[in-house]
């Protein structure tokens, strides 16, 4: 019988299709508890979730948070600037405080690629990645295969453009892993600058003029183009970049006529997509941070134990 | 006293030759090389036997391309060290790289890299020296005081030299005191902070890449600058398919570069990173299946002409961090041999080659002694079990950094004594029972 049985979500290159099956069946469970006016239930209760972000975030540890409170978790929050990392501290050194205080989950945001698997090597807790480097952010491809899946109905067969900054970016590299083992069919598309080298090795096709490349998609997925990595060394401006690779009213048109189109966030409007599209009917953005509070209730719930038929309540 | 090696193979690397010898030892020297059985010393003479018989004897090993980190960093190795793992190896001599703290820009510096060889007392220890003061590539360091202080060869290891112009005038200015120029091939530019191999490994995993052209243009640049000056120039730790074809293609215009590879770049490719294991990291890094099958192809062909290890200790500080913050670098003296042997059994290379590669022919290129079993010259020499298996473990290193990434590996070929000028300073207890 087919059981979740992982200690641990670093990437989702570790997860079958029927783990993700099972994250999304029991995201759907817990959808209705949000909507609830006591958005509350007992389920973790006496489980301690650190939230430990050595780099900035706003909706991926509000989302954490809010899924292990829901789930009445303890959570306590630690970012880069007062954890003893600032005093020279190692990862591991820090590590093993934090386990010294027995947590059941740490949830770790990281510069550096690999580092959620550094910390896992050294703590009994789960560890679950919720940002490495430009490695991979695997809770973000759950809640987009989840947001496609209650959209469209399936995953499998369905045709995925990403367009952006696919080298630098960790969603990317998730949600290619993920759409990829989950049947669905993936396109990259952005400046030659910013697509991986040896890239089709991911299993995706790279169609460069995002025209060609959102043709008859289902799902457009638009990445941040981060500002702070606009040097002038792999894009000359934003206002090119704009020009020629951000989704504007024409470019859509080529897509589907029930595309979505989707953003991990946070929005740089007006460079990477117009800001009609991200408010308009096609857009699925909104859905996603919805969904990613459910999606991450059920990580939490599955990686403490309630995929081992554990009794939580 | 006298030193009696009986019953060996005598492998000479210069002669391509492999012959059932003994070998007489006395004061420090090879006295005599005679065919087994002809050897009868006189009864009031002390003799000591060495049963070498199954056994394989090389001159001592030379290891070109070492770190003993100290000054500085005495941590993570001191020369003391670095010797013991050295002769525990098979290696009777080493030249270790300026990028100490301080550097070895001056006489100072290599003259207490020399005492405290010296004071070790294990192997020969040839300092290189920088090319440029502080590795800044901006002003030439004091060739001709070096050389007269101890340093073999010049190199700004660790780091290129940056400036084109001065590397140009360091290989001219070289020339007038015979010193060896070394260089360490690497456009930092085209690097660009790189921490692994560019490719589909670095791809996946997130990791910033290091391209092969990275490495390929200095490699480029150094066989024109050793054409612009008719002197020759050696090139450290190629790693890739194309460094190859560059070097081969010099060599047969005559132009004057000799090449070295590491035994990493050999054995392992970038699929030794997945796991984002720090004992893989190194530069240049360990690159693809392709890159691994040239250098084989290089080294038998002759194109690469040193297997060196650029042993390059680091201790946990450095090495149980994130991946991006790990340091370059893997210890190498303690797995060099069994590696390259390895290679021979593939059918690489014949065992005189590979064993020039570890020893002739980087004495040739330093102009050091060694390399060679010969009647009146220094006995300096190794003796090898081809047959002896074993299994590489962490804490069995005489290195005092265990930055391996072989450690777990299955090994066949072994140093049994390791003998430095007559002297034995390493004797594994493996050796034939009774000698």
């Amino acid at each position: 019988m087919y059981r979740f049985n992982h200690k641990d979500l670093l990437g989702m290159d570790q997860l079958s299709v029927s783990d993700i099956n099972t994250i999304l069946d029991t995201a759907d469970t817990f959808m209705e508890i949000s909507s609830r006016d006591i958005k509350k239930v007992p389920t973790l209760r006496g489980k301690t979730v650190i939230n430990f972000f050595y780099e900035p975030s706003t909706r991926t540890k509000a989302s954490f948070e809010m899924a292990a409170k829901r789930l009445s978790a303890d959570t306590i929050s630690l970012s880069a600037a007062d954890s003893s990392m600032v005093k020279g501290e190692t990862l591991i050194d820090t590590a093993r405080n934090l386990q010294a205080m027995n947590p059941d989950i740490i949830i770790l945001r990281h510069p550096s690629s690999g580092a959620p698997h550094l910390l896992a090597r050294y703590v009994d807790a789960g560890v679950i990645n919720a940002g490495d480097g430009i490695h991979e952010h695997p809770s973000q491809a759950l809640l987009d295969l989840f947001t496609i899946r209650k959209k469209k109905g399936r995953i499998k067969g369905l045709r995925v453009v990403i367009i952006g900054d696919i080298a630098h970016s960790r969603v990317a590299r998730s949600d290619i892993i993920g759409l990829r083992k989950m049947g669905a069919e993936v396109t990259i598309s952005g400046p030659p600058t910013m697509i991986p080298v040896d890239a089709e090795s991911l299993g995706v096709k790279v169609v460069l003029d995002p025209a060609k490349a959102l043709k008859g998609k289902d799902v457009i997925m638009i990445l941040r183009i981060q500002l702070e990595r606009q040097s002038g060394i792999l894009i000359p401006s934003l206002r090119e970049y704009s020009i020629v690779f951000g989704l504007n009213k024409e470019l859509i048109r080529g897509a589907k006529k029930d595309v979505i189109i989707m953003h991990p966030g946070p929005i740089n409007r007006g460079v990477e997509i117009t800001g009609d599209l991200a408010d308009g009917p096609f857009s699925v953005i909104l859905d996603q941070v919805r969904n990613g509070v459910a999606i991450r209730m059920a990580l939490l719930y599955l990686l403490i134990g309630g995929g081992r038929g554990d009794n939580l309540d | 006293m006298i030193t009696w090696i009986k019953g060996g193979q005598v492998i000479d690397p210069r002669l391509g030759t492999k012959n059932k010898l003994d070998i007489v030892v006395r004061k420090g020297k090879i006295e005599k090389i005679l065919p087994p059985g002809n050897f009868n010393p006189a009864s009031d003479i002390d003799v000591k036997v060495i049963d070498a018989s199954g056994m394989i004897v090389t001159p001592g090993l030379i290891d070109m391309h070492v770190h003993f980190r100290e000054p500085g960093e005495e941590y993570k190795e001191t020369v003391a060290t670095g010797s013991q793992a050295a002769a525990a190896g098979g290696f009777t001599a080493v030249s270790c790289m300026p990028n100490t703290t301080p550097i070895n820009d001056s006489r100072s510096v290599t003259e207490f890299i020399l005492e405290r060889a010296r004071k070790a007392n294990l192997i020969r220890v040839y300092p290189v020296a920088a090319i440029s003061r502080g590795l800044k590539s901006e002003s030439l360091t004091e060739f001709g005081d070096l050389k007269e202080a101890g340093a073999v060869a010049v190199s700004d290891d660790g780091r290129p030299v940056t400036s084109s112009e001065l590397m140009r005038r360091a290989i001219e200015y070289a020339r007038f005191f015979h010193l060896p120029v070394i260089s360490h091939c690497e456009d930092l530019d085209l690097s660009n902070k790189g921490v692994m191999h560019e490719g589909t490994v670095s791809t996946r995993l997130g990791l910033k890449g290091i391209p092969a052209a990275s490495e390929e243009i200095m490699v480029v640049r150094e066989i024109l600058l050793a054409r612009l000056t008719g002197y020759p120039v050696h090139i450290s730790h190629i790693s890739t398919e194309g460094s190859v074809k560059f070097i081969k293609q010099a060599k047969e215009e005559g132009i004057a570069v000799t090449a070295e590879t590491a035994p990493h770049y050999f054995s392992l490719d970038h699929t030794a990173v997945i796991d984002f294991d720090s004992n893989a990291k190194m530069y240049p890094p360990l690159r693809e299946p392709k890159d691994v099958e040239a250098i084989k192809r290089g080294l038998s062909e002759g194109v690469i002409d040193v297997i060196a290890t650029d042993h390059a200790p680091h201790s946990p500080l450095e090495k149980d961090v994130e991946f991006d913050k790990a340091a370059f670098g893997i210890i190498g003296l303690e797995t060099a041999l069994p590696l390259t042997l390895a290679l021979v059994r593939e059918g690489v290379m014949d065992l005189p080659s590979a064993i020039a590669k570890l020893s002739y022919n980087s004495a040739s290129i330093l102009h050091v002694r060694g390399g060679m079993i010969e009647e009146g010259k220094e006995a300096d020499l190794t003796i090898i079990d081809l047959n002896n298996e074993y299994v590489i473990e962490g804490d069995g290193f005489r290195s005092k950094s265990h930055n391996s990434p072989f450690i777990g590996f299955k090994m066949k070929g072994k140093a049994i004594l390791t003998m430095v000028g007559g002297r034995i300073v390493w004797e594994s207890d493996e050796l034939n029972p009774g000698s």
